[in-house]
């Protein structure tokens, strides 16, 4: 039972984005769309038909079933309610980057395939982001590996330090900046936008349409969810119940999702108080967090906390 | 016994490959030999590694201190396998790639004398052996470089010839010192008496090791030879050479800075970490810069032979205090490593090699679209592309991911550098990763999607079947070595035993578990599930919206008819803001020129041109030969061309001599 956690985030995950827009909307003064407005969206999209340019090849057909595959394998080892997950060995950090990188890897090659300059452009703002992002982010994922003694998620989360030591707010923080980019949010990316000269992931997905588009933005909704439950599982990781009797899941289930709520919250805050950043500004907000979680390291060698 | 028959085999096979080679009608059979040679070699190689009697000493004694010796163990026999591996796939590609070629017979001469030198190298027991080896080595690879005749192979081979002497100058005073204490020539003679040693000496042997077989391997900054010499030499040698040549710099390495010169302090470790890092992240950006593919790929040899020394410099840390399973642990990884790179750049080269068959172009801003007409060779190089950039569930994932644990197991050494330096030694891992996914995305979305760019790149053709057969192989070892990582750990656990004392990790065919962290590994199950996974969304499609249609079209252009190639992003463009953000490094130079016919109006034409600073060239090497050269000219006043003049400076010797000498 508690195997099937994963579908928690599959099946929630547009939920979440259509209440951090709902949220984004109410902080701007507007009404927005209902909460549910991703799932309608995604099912019209399902039932459309494609349009697809002849110069793209085989690689724009798969990259969409890469993304949404490699992305809901990264779910399968994430503890999300229960400790009890299907592949507990396998729950390792690094290889949730790296997982989420193959999916990245083949949006960037979709980008190029058809031959467009917004393609091009999407995907080497992209890889470029990325650049500045990953080591930042592993760098912020190993203060609490090194705390907890190894990479393995259910290690870290098992931990009982929280987030009152100073290195792991300081690698919070810097996550929290890492989040923000991979899931191409304000300031680094404006996800509302289809301008041509400020899209990053919106770039990469224009040729796609119908039910190719539906596997990429239902992917990405995964990917945000899934890196808020990382960040919840190993920075406020009280909650999840290592018991399987239906009573606990239950209430570890309401815990999660009050955290995922909470999560959602802060993106909405810091999109609606941010301005978009001017791309070449971003290696100054990436590399401070780089710094913020550069002194988190430092901060547990030195104070072994 | 068995296993001498096998590699006395072999080595007819190679030496009647060669001979047959002059023949030019047999140019297939050449490669034929050298094929079956090669898989006499690995079935050697696999006795090395598992069977307990060693291969015994083969000994040419010619006088008391010149005598070739041979001989192997686990730590050979991992190298051969490697070696065997690549000439395997490399022969089945060259019997379709040398077809046609001028001067096939050397070709296949040269060919097959350098495997023969490469695989003697590994099996050498003394330093003669080794010496003579290695020199033979290099000189043929010269040979190879200078194999197209153009003043541009002509430069590649004479930078190559002169930096690798000066490596090979270094080993020779090395192994002089080493033999200064040891009075032997044996290298298991050597390793006895390695505890006799004083400190410093090991040191400087230890410094010297970095840079005599660093040179060969590539390290930052004298990697300079590499990304020169590479694209240099026919596609099939390039294989070679970036998948297993510089690894002879690796071996020698690890031959005498791990195995004979036994245990060191600390700082050994982190000097190698530290090499290891910056000539991982500066040989990607490097290659990210570059759009002519082989020169791209020669830099990624860098690169790769940066994260080799981050897993053996953890491994050499965690040996100076004492944890020898960890130290198993981090040599494994940058074995593994060793392995992996071999595979899949062998691939990659073969890939640029089929593309540059078929266009006549290395130039990436001429190519694009090339995965319509050449669909084998677009597959196999997208399966490099994804093993380089370590992403699951191909090869370089495992060995990366191992190496990422061995730099966080660093923690467990008592000192604070060694647990301050190896996360940050993972953090550049993790550039460095994300730099070759960007710069794979460049070079396989730039040459192989969207439009052609030019007509060679419209009339490309596929590749000759063995050529496919020959990048199939090396694909598909791509996908077995990252799905069955126990298997390969199992392989390499042997090595990592004689030089650590321990077999690192229990491991599981499909299945890699560090104890000391707990931490495991199974891209195996990754690659079920997402097939899976891509199963049932393809299933949940389909009921949810049926059977659409689907419409061809043109791209999006704006409303603006036909898009042209040249409205596509390039290789430059693509790569500008890596250029931008990273400008200190990087150093770029543009020069823009505008003509016009009414100023500021009327533009009659620009030219654009942009460069990166070759800074290791411009800053270190330069200087460097300038001042040999300055020293050239006033050493040239002693050479006026009389005769008169050298024999009375024959004379003043003689004298000289008589005086000093008696």
């Amino acid at each position: 039972m508690e195997y099937l956690q994963f579908l928690i985030i599959i099946i929630l995950s547009p939920l979440v984005n259509g209440i951090i827009k709902k949220l984004k909307a109410n902080m701007q003064g507007r009404v927005g769309p209902g909460i549910l407005q991703p799932y309608f969206d995604l099912t019209r999209l399902f039932k459309k038909d494609m349009v697809v340019s002849h110069v793209t090849s085989w690689v724009s057909r798969l990259t969409p079933y890469i993304v949404f595959s490699s992305t809901v394998a990264a779910t399968m080892v994430v503890p999300v309610v229960s400790n009890n997950v299907a592949f507990s060995t396998m729950a390792d950090l690094i290889a949730i980057v790296y997982i989420l990188g193959l999916g990245r890897f083949f949006m960037a090659l979709g980008g190029l395939d058809a031959g467009t300059a917004f393609g091009g452009e999407g995907s080497s703002r992209e890889v470029t982001v990325a650049v500045l992002v990953e080591p930042m982010m592993m760098l912020a994922l190993f203060t609490p590996a090194i705390s907890a003694g190894s990479t393995n998620l259910l290690k870290v989360s098992g931990q009982e330090v929280a987030l009152y030591t100073p290195s792991h707010l300081l690698a919070f923080s810097a996550f929290l900046v890492a989040i923000i980019a991979e899931t191409g949010r304000i300031p680094v990316d404006n996800p509302d936008t289809h301008l041509e000269l400020t899209m990053i992931h919106e770039g990469m997905l224009l040729e796609y349409s119908g039910r190719y588009l539906a596997l990429m933005e239902w992917a990405h909704y995964i990917k945000q969810m899934l890196l808020f439950t990382l960040a919840v599982d190993i920075f406020f990781p009280a909650g999840i119940t290592s018991s399987g009797d239906p009573l606990s899941i239950v209430i570890s289930t309401g815990i999660y999702l009050l955290k995922v709520l909470f999560m959602a919250f802060l993106m909405a805050t810091i999109e609606s108080t941010r301005a978009k950043m001017r791309f070449f500004q971003l290696p100054s907000l990436l590399g401070g967090a780089f710094v913020l979680a550069l002194l988190s390291l430092l901060s547990y060698v030195m104070m072994g906390r | 016994m068995v296993s001498e028959i096998f590699l006395y085999t072999g080595i007819v096979f190679f030496f009647s490959a060669s001979l047959l080679s002059l023949l030019k009608r047999l140019n297939p059979l050449v490669y034929i030999l050298s094929l079956a040679g090669s898989l006499c070699l690995a079935i050697v190689a696999l006795y090395l590694l598992f069977a307990g009697p060693q291969l015994a000493d083969i000994t040419l004694k010619l006088s008391s201190i010149f005598e070739f010796s041979f001989g192997g163990d686990a730590l050979s026999g991992l190298f051969i396998l490697i070696i065997s591996i690549l000439v395997f796939s490399v022969s089945i590609y060259s019997i379709g790639y040398t077809r046609g070629m001028e001067k096939k017979g050397l070709m296949g001469l040269l060919f097959n004398l350098f495997v023969l030198s490469m695989y003697g190298v590994v099996l050498s027991r003394n330093i003669i052996t080794f010496l003579i080896l290695w020199e033979t080595m290099s000189i043929v690879s010269y040979f190879l470089v200078t194999f197209e005749r153009d003043d541009k192979s002509a430069k590649a081979g004479l930078v190559y010839a002169v930096m690798t002497h000066i490596g090979t100058a270094f080993i020779i005073v090395l192994f002089l010192l080493l033999y200064s204490y040891s009075k032997s020539t044996d290298f298991s003679d050597m390793k006895a008496m390695a505890s006799n040693i004083p400190q410093d000496v090991k040191n400087i042997v230890f410094i010297f090791s970095i840079i005599g077989f660093g040179t060969k391997a590539g390290i930052v900054p004298i990697h300079t030879w590499l990304p020169r010499a590479h694209p240099a030499a026919p596609s099939n040698i390039s294989s070679l050479m970036s998948g297993v040549m510089i690894k002879t710099g690796i071996y020698g390495f690890l031959r005498v800075g791990m195995d004979i010169l036994g245990n060191g302090p600390e700082w050994w470790g982190i000097t190698i970490l530290i090499i290891g890092a910056i000539s991982s992240v500066l040989g990607v950006m490097y290659a990210l810069m570059e759009h002519d593919m082989k020169r791209l790929l020669a830099y990624h040899s860098v690169e790769n032979i940066g994260i080799i020394l981050l897993g053996l410099g953890a491994s050499l840390m965690f040996k100076s205090n004492g944890l020898y399973t960890l130290s198993a642990i981090a040599l494994i990884a940058g074995l593994y490593h060793t392995m992996n790179h071999a595979v899949f750049k062998g691939l990659l080269f073969l890939g640029a090699g089929s593309v540059m068959h078929a266009t006549h172009t290395k130039n990436m801003e001429d190519m694009g679209g090339l995965i319509k007409s050449m669909p084998y060779t677009g597959l196999f190089f997208l399966v490099g592309s994804v093993s380089i950039c370590a992403l699951p569930p191909f090869n370089g994932f495992v060995s990366e991911w191992l190496t990422y644990q061995s730099l966080l197991l660093g923690f467990k050494n008592p000192s604070i550098a060694a647990k301050i330096i190896s996360p940050l030694g993972g953090a550049a891992l993790a550039l460095t990763g994300a730099l070759a996914a960007a710069c794979f995305v460049k070079a396989f979305g730039i040459s192989f999607l969207g439009m052609p760019r030019s007509s060679h790149a419209q009339d490309a053709e596929e590749a000759s079947p063995p050529m496919i057969s020959g990048m199939a192989i090396l694909g598909f070892l791509c996908l077995v070595l990252g799905i069955f990582p126990g298997t390969v750990s199992n392989i390499i656990a042997p090595v990592s035993f004689i030089i650590t004392g321990s077999y690192g990790m229990p491991s599981y065919s499909g299945f890699i578990f560090v104890n000391e962290n707990s931490a495991g590994l199974s891209p195996q199950f990754l690659l079920i599930t997402m097939v899976i996974m891509a199963i049932a969304v393809l299933v949940f499609i389909y009921t949810v919206g049926g059977k659409r249609k689907i419409t061809i079209a043109d791209s999006w252009d704006c409303g603006i008819p036909s898009l042209t190639p040249r409205m596509q992003y390039s290789a430059t463009a693509f790569t500008k803001p890596i250029r931008m953000i990273f400008k200190r490094i990087y150093l770029p130079r543009r020069d823009l020129s505008v003509s016009y016919i009414v100023k500021p109006f009327f533009v009659k034409s620009i030219r654009y041109s942009g460069e990166i600073t070759p800074f290791f060239e411009r800053y270190l090497y330069e200087p460097g030969v300038n001042l040999i050269h300055r020293i050239a000219v006033k050493v040239r006043l002693l050479q006026s061309g009389s005769l008169q003049l050298y024999l009375g400076y024959i004379l003043i010797t003689l004298i000289l001599l008589l005086v000093f000498g008696s």
